[in-house]
């Protein structure tokens, strides 16, 4: 099979999987695919090039990264074993398997937002415990949609969630809210917005902390969710939400609904 | 690149000869980051894009001119402050390399 192939294939099968390519120095145009499980794949010219490059490419698979990065001939990295040899550069292009999102609630809010999700990328998932709502039909545009309850929901797929992930609250029903937002704070997940009013929130807010919830894990939660750009359909909540999820990963100062204490609809 | 697949599929399907543009490094403002990837096959048909559209004729140009020639990787590199990317007009103001390969493998 060639490397195009076995590329393709855990591409499509959402498997991580990157490319290394030598861009300049001998052998350019060379290429090593390298994947989390496997061993390295084709080779860059030489076996200790192809052994020091395979394990930087799966640091930089595991860090979802694409990079260029400098050698010797064999695989010299010390800048003293790099001196009077050629360079060898070679780019790291990691492909990682799309994000999820995880949306509670099976309302108007949550197709909306299921559609955005889909457009930045996101494997979406949609859980209601409610039979009636939580169907395939009324959300097409989702990956899996699942009739169940929050706690066994992330005693199967919790583990697995992320930094890159997001689990987004809009049920307004504290028997489903407040499991739902214990078992993400139990997760690594990078982003965690629960819908409602600041009064809402207060209320739920109490219902957490009789819950065991503490004040760090409370700090975690982007409540109300989204950012303050006066959205009020569905459609515009969707994007203050993705618009907050995007400045939360890189640290930008927008401003979050959270922060403020004003009215959410003016 | 995983939206290039279907069409790069296609192409290898119907024998058709590829090139593979790939954005490796941007420096300044860029509108793609690196991995962003475009091809072009042998019919001069193209998917994918590596900038805003601003370098994108520029690219098939180089990669028409790799597949009916040596058929050798090239890197490529289209900024504001040199000639020919003046010509073709990356208004961000930034630098984009671009690592250009015969998808052969």
């Amino acid at each position: 099979m060639s490397l195009y192939q076995l590329f393709s294939e855990r591409t499509r099968a959402n498997k991580p999987v990157a490319l290394a390519t030598v861009i300049d120095g001998p052998n350019i145009g060379a290429m090593l695919l390298v994947t989390p499980d496997n061993a390295a794949q084709g080779t860059l010219g030489n076996a200790e090039l192809d052994r020091v490059v395979a394990r930087d490419t799966q640091g930089e698979l595991e860090a979802g990264r694409t990079s260029v990065r400098h050698y010797g001939p064999q695989g010299q990295t010390t800048p003293e074993d790099l001196v009077n040899t050629p360079t060898v550069r070679v780019f790291i292009d990691a492909f990682s398997p799309p994000p999820t999102m995880v949306i509670f609630g099976a309302v108007d809010f949550t197709s909306a937002l299921a559609r955005v999700a889909k457009v930045l990328g996101y494997h979406v998932l949609v859980c209601d415990a409610r039979e009636v709502f939580a169907t395939k039909r009324r959300f097409p545009m989702a990956d899996e949609v699942l009739v169940t309850w929050p706690a066994p929901l992330f005693v199967e797929r919790g583990a697995q969630l992320t930094q890159r992930d997001a689990v987004c609250i809009l049920t307004h029903d504290p028997k489903f809210d407040v499991p739902a937002v214990v078992g993400a704070l139990a997760t690594n997940v990078g982003y965690i917005g629960v819908m409602g009013s600041r009064k809402t929130h207060a209320k739920r807010i109490e219902r957490l902390v009789e819950a065991g919830v503490t004040e760090e894990q409370l700090r975690r939660l982007m409540s109300p969710i989204g950012l303050d750009i006066g959205a009020r359909t569905p459609e515009e909540t969707a994007i203050s939400i993705c618009g907050e999820i995007i400045a939360r990963r890189t640290g930008r100062g927008a401003p979050s609904l959270r922060d403020g204490d004003g009215p959410i609809h003016k | 690149m995983r939206e290039l697949l279907n069409d790069i599929d296609r192409w290898k399907a119907a024998g058709k000869q590829i090139a593979l543009a790939r954005v490796i490094d941007i420096e300044g403002s860029g509108p793609r980051d690196p991995g962003a990837a475009m091809a072009v096959n042998e019919d001069g048909e193209v998917i994918g894009s590596v900038s805003g559209g601003c370098v994108e004729g520029a690219v098939v140009a180089e990669a028409l001119a790799i597949l009916n020639g040596d058929k050798q990787p090239k890197l490529v590199k289209f900024g504001y402050s040199d000639d020919e990317a003046f010509a073709v007009g990356l208004t961000c103001g930034g630098i984009i390399h671009l690592f250009i390969q015969p998808l052969t493998w």
